[in-house]
């Protein structure tokens, strides 16, 4: 932790830039969630993801938040109320979890946030009892969380650790392709929901690596 | 899409404008979507159910003195949210703790869990029952389980009834929890429905064919066939819920609904094959209702549910009770 470059802490800026571009990219990505949600389950994904995120955004707009904690909890509380179904209740509690779990003050470094993202994470298994393997966004996050363990134990900048749970995310969302859906609506379809890569997964695949993006300075 | 509506985006907000405008003993809360009855219930344990919506009368239809205490309403066929609950518990729970009656969908039974998460940290008693009868689902540990349908009317009136009485919360759950474990369902679609947010049908079903099984949001059911006479239809139901418990030797509530776009008449038609289908296995109907009572907005065909009932649930079920779309003995 010697060198202490703005890069290597999450900041509330950097938060705030990542859930606006995943706004950005909800909303153009809707159609592509929608699709995917469509094909094994009820074809609200992208629509309830987006309505979610843009009224997340109004939210930091009307009240910024002064702490990480309240910035996850705020956000949280949004996810659970706007979007609904199994959705909203399991990503609004990754986020009230991590909020849970933030250090107090307005920024951690990056094994601190792997370990809020980790307490998030564990949160959301604990509510849907998902397990991996069973064609859910568990299956893009469980991945991702291991890839941030790796690169943080190795000392890896967080702008890498960042980019090495994305593209696992990425992978382990592709990766649920093949499965068959073992919760949730998709379930109902037993070996017809092989062939279809779990919506959840691909909305969590798309969160991760706008995290990445943002804290390597991009904006929506 | 024909229907009557002034527009998709509004019309779970409009129609709730309807029940309060129709029913001035149920109170609406707008904000959040929540239909409270204005029956008494001091001291007593009071009922909360909800879901998505598209299922009316289920459940703003059965909130009135001697069933629920209030339901929440979700955007058609997306369940209600944890704050619409907490609300619903904080504006009926008078000391006596609440139960939540849920229905056996992931969206549902997260939400509620989260709501009764919230409600102890406001200090307000809960306990959950959850309703799971589809006998078209395999009950595995390798889905979500069971789709909570028609039982669920049942737990709401016989759970209503004791919670009436001013039996306990625990007692009121276990009388919850024992007729979800003793009711059966399962259903028929002869069309698709259409979600007024979508403005085309939910799935393809030619004009000669039916699903066996179908789910109340259109989940795809067991089988798909050649659409059949109603006694075939009748048989078939009978068959799939009686094979999955025994129903001979107690008196059964048995409950056909239409899922919203089959006449009377016709549900009646079945009504009477459900009825032979049923004395020739020897199995003695104690009560029945027929009617539209759990819908899937305009979808052709109907749900039976068998309640393998005793002497004491068909007490509870005879006692009074006041709502808008169930009311006897008042």
């Amino acid at each position: 932790m010697a060198d202490a470059a703005t890069t290597d802490v999450v900041t509330l800026e950097i938060l705030d830039r990542w859930v606006r571009l995943g706004a950005a990219r909800l909303d153009a990505e809707a159609e592509r969630l929608t699709a995917l949600d469509s094909a094994i389950g009820d074809a609200d994904h992208g629509t309830n993801m987006h309505r979610g995120f843009a009224a997340i955004v109004a939210k930091l707009d009307a009240a910024p938040p002064q702490t990480l904690a309240e910035f996850f909890k705020a956000v949280g509380m949004t996810l659970v109320s706007k979007v609904g179904g199994a959705s909203g209740s399991l990503y609004g509690t990754l986020f009230l979890d991590m909020g849970k779990n933030a250090p107090d003050g307005t920024s951690m470094s990056a094994a601190e946030w792997n370990r809020v993202l980790a307490a998030g994470v564990a949160g959301v298994v604990g509510r849907g009892h998902a397990e991996p393997g069973d064609k859910t966004m568990i299956d893009a996050f469980t991945p991702a969380v291991a890839a941030l363990d790796d690169a943080v134990a190795h000392g890896a900048s967080l702008a890498d650790a960042a980019a090495a749970a994305a593209t696992a995310a990425e992978r382990g969302s592709a990766d649920t392709e093949p499965l068959v859906a073992r919760k949730g609506r998709a379930s109902y379809l037993g070996e017809r929901s092989v062939g279809h890569i779990d919506p959840g997964s691909a909305s969590t695949a798309l969160l991760l690596r706008a995290f990445a993006d943002a804290l390597a300075g991009e904006a929506a | 899409m024909k229907k009557l509506i002034n527009s998709a985006e509004n019309v779970l907000a409009d129609a709730l404008r309807g029940v309060a405008a129709a029913h001035p003993e149920l109170t609406v809360d707008y904000e959040n979507r929540v239909v409270i009855s204005n029956a008494p219930r001091e001291g007593r344990v009071a009922l909360i159910s909800g879901g998505g919506s598209g299922h009316e009368p289920l459940h703003s239809g059965f909130v009135g003195a001697g069933m629920l205490d209030a339901a929440c309403a979700g955007e058609v066929f997306t369940s209600p949210t944890p704050d619409q609950m907490l609300a619903a518990a904080q504006a009926v729970d008078s000391g006596a703790g609440v139960l939540f009656i849920v229905k056996n969908y992931t969206g549902d039974v997260l939400n509620f869990e989260m709501a009764a998460e919230l409600a102890a940290d406001e200090g307000i008693a809960s306990e959950s029952v959850i309703v799971a009868d589809d006998v078209a689902v395999k009950d595995s540990t390798w889905t979500a389980g069971r789709r909570g349908v028609g039982t669920t009317l049942l737990v709401e009136k016989i759970a209503g009834a004791a919670a009436a009485e001013g039996k306990s919360l625990a007692e009121v759950k276990a009388v919850a929890e024992h007729v979800a474990s003793q009711g059966r369902s399962m259903g028929v679609a002869l069309t698709s429905c259409t979600v007024p947010a979508v403005g085309h049908p939910s799935f393809d079903l030619p004009e000669d064919e039916m699903e066996m099984g179908v789910g109340i949001h259109g989940e795809p059911g067991r089988t798909r066939v050649p659409l059949a006479p109603a006694r075939d239809i009748a048989r078939d139901l009978v068959e799939a819920i009686t094979g999955d418990l025994d129903f001979t030797g107690a008196p059964v509530i048995a409950l056909l609904t239409g899922l919203g776009g089959t006449p009377l008449i016709e549900l009646y038609v079945t009504y009477a094959d459900i009825a032979d289908a049923l004395a020739e296995k020897g199995i003695t109907v104690a009560r029945s209702l027929v009617g539209d009572y759990v819908t899937s907005l305009d979808m052709a065909g109907c749900s039976l549910t068998l309640l393998r009932a005793d002497d004491e649930l068909l007490r509870l079920w005879d006692a009074p009770v006041n709502t808008s779309a169930l009311r006897w003995g008042v």
